[in-house]
């Protein structure tokens, strides 16, 4: 209903710039996607880059080992929930024993003693969540600063935002400065892939979009997505709307 | 230090013939990917020059070692989709050569990030008389889900290939095929040709300028 809702909005606010031709099925929006890709784009330039760069070299490996742990035992309590959500109470259970491991012997969470255990870590959200409900992906849309994302996925950070623990933290400046180091440490991760990006793309807007399209795809199955229509076939069927007045 | 480094390539030089004489057609696809996988992390751990940056050096070691058990032929194709079939065999022997090379690229950007990850060889799920599998391999590290690699393998007369690598879901192969796509519809074959050429030649230490999108 919520998604109904939102659809229609966004339909509503994005009409105006719906014209061109040969635009891909998924991709409705994509000159307004695109806007927000350049902005984003300068906004990562300008300063995400630099100051996880800098906080890659500052820091050492094995603290932010630590730091990355330590968010990431934040994040499996709703993992867990989500799994469970999904019915996957086995693995549910054990991101909780993650957690709970995690938390105590692993002193807060720096320490990911739960892997050595045998708890492997997951990787859901809301997202994957209404994926595995049914719900399609919708339009694929580039949120502002958040990056990749589509109808179902944004929806679903919304809740994964709004429920994240890190929001309880008080005083709230406490509570932003460790947002910020979370996204400075996910920055710094990505270094690696963002630099590949760059060498592997001719258009890095549509490499990343087909890539995200198919990595939460991948995710929503957890790795086993039922096998798609033949590429040639599903194109052709495309192709061939886009062509046929002629 | 001329010394150190010819001394390095002889190493090399020496790891490499040493491995080489494994009859291809005998060795099964999963310890194949195994068997590479290993022989070229451990070579870019002791190669200094290839852990201070030095692309050109990592390119060839790609170059002799992972590039023979490729298909670049089925991978073009595969990306391309039907427009493989409007091409020309000249076009199409263009367009694997500057495609073989920008996977290169790609590829030794991903080695170049590589920071002594373990590795999980998964058992290989097929019967014997299969000519078309998926190895599985995942990365494992500390903190973070592991990264899961596919590779799709087929059997052909000079032991097995692979025609697509899957990296955490995404399929390189697919992933090109829209980017291509759009390309050809804009510009032709020969356009895409001209365009995956400029991209290769930006240089191998500096990343192009992103494309300005008109």
């Amino acid at each position: 209903m919520t998604a109904r809702i939102a659809a229609a909005a966004l339909v509503a606010v994005l009409a105006g710039c719906a014209s061109t031709a040969q635009r891909d099925p998924r991709d409705p929006f994509e000159p307004l996607n695109r806007g927000i890709y350049r902005f984003n784009d300068k906004v990562d330039v300008a300063i995400a880059q630099p100051v996880a760069r800098t906080y890659r070299r500052a820091v050492p490996g094995e603290i932010r080992d630590r730091v990355r742990n330590f968010f990431g035992n934040i994040g499996d309590f709703f993992i867990g929930v989500n799994n469970f959500l999904q019915g996957k109470f086995e693995d549910g259970v054990s991101d909780w024993a993650r957690v709970a491991f995690n938390t105590t012997v692993g002193l807060l969470g720096i320490h990911d003693v739960a892997t050595d255990m045998g708890y492997e870590k997951h990787n859901e959200d809301f997202g994957q969540t209404f994926g595995r409900w049914g719900a399609g992906p919708g339009p694929y849309l580039v949120l502002p600063l958040l990056g990749s994302s589509d109808l179902r996925d944004g929806i679903g950070t919304g809740i994964d935002v709004y429920t994240d623990p890190l929001g309880e933290v008080r005083p709230y400046h406490l509570q932003y400065g460790l947002w910020a180091v979370r996204f400075t440490q996910l920055r710094a991760d990505l270094l690696d892939a963002s630099r590949i990006l760059e060498e592997a793309a001719l258009d890095k807007y549509v490499f990343q979009r087909d890539a995200y399209l198919q990595r939460r795809r991948s995710l929503v199955y957890d790795g086993h997505p039922p096998r798609e229509k033949e590429p040639d076939e599903d194109k052709g069927a495309d192709d061939d709307k886009d062509k046929k007045p002629r | 230090m001329t010394k150190i480094r010819s001394l390095a390539s002889v190493a090399l030089l020496g790891v490499l013939v040493g491995v080489a004489p494994v009859r291809a057609q005998e060795v099964s696809p999963d310890q194949l990917v195994k068997t590479v996988t290993l022989d070229v992390v451990d070579l870019i751990a002791k190669d200094k020059e290839i852990r201070a940056g030095n692309r050109a050096k990592l390119v060839e070691l790609i170059d002799a070692k992972v590039l023979p058990h490729f298909n670049f032929n089925a991978m073009t194709a595969l990306a391309l989709g039907q427009s493989w079939n409007k091409a020309t065999p000249e076009q199409k022997k263009r367009l694997t050569e500057e495609f073989r090379t920008l996977l290169v690229r790609t590829y030794a950007s991903a080695l170049a990030a590589y920071s002594e990850q373990k590795f999980d060889f998964r058992p290989l799920r097929a019967k014997p008389t299969d000519t078309d599998v998926t190895v599985q391999v995942r990365v494992l590290q500390p903190g973070t889900q592991p990264v899961p690699i596919d590779y799709s393998m087929e059997k052909t007369a000079s032991g097995w290939k692979v025609y697509d690598v899957m990296v955490g879901g995404v399929s390189l192969v697919a992933n090109y095929r829209t980017e291509f796509n759009n390309v050809v519809r804009e510009s032709g074959i020969d356009g895409l040709v001209k365009n995956l050429n400029a991209k290769n030649r930006g240089g191998l230490e500096a990343p192009a300028a992103p494309a300005a999108k008109k």
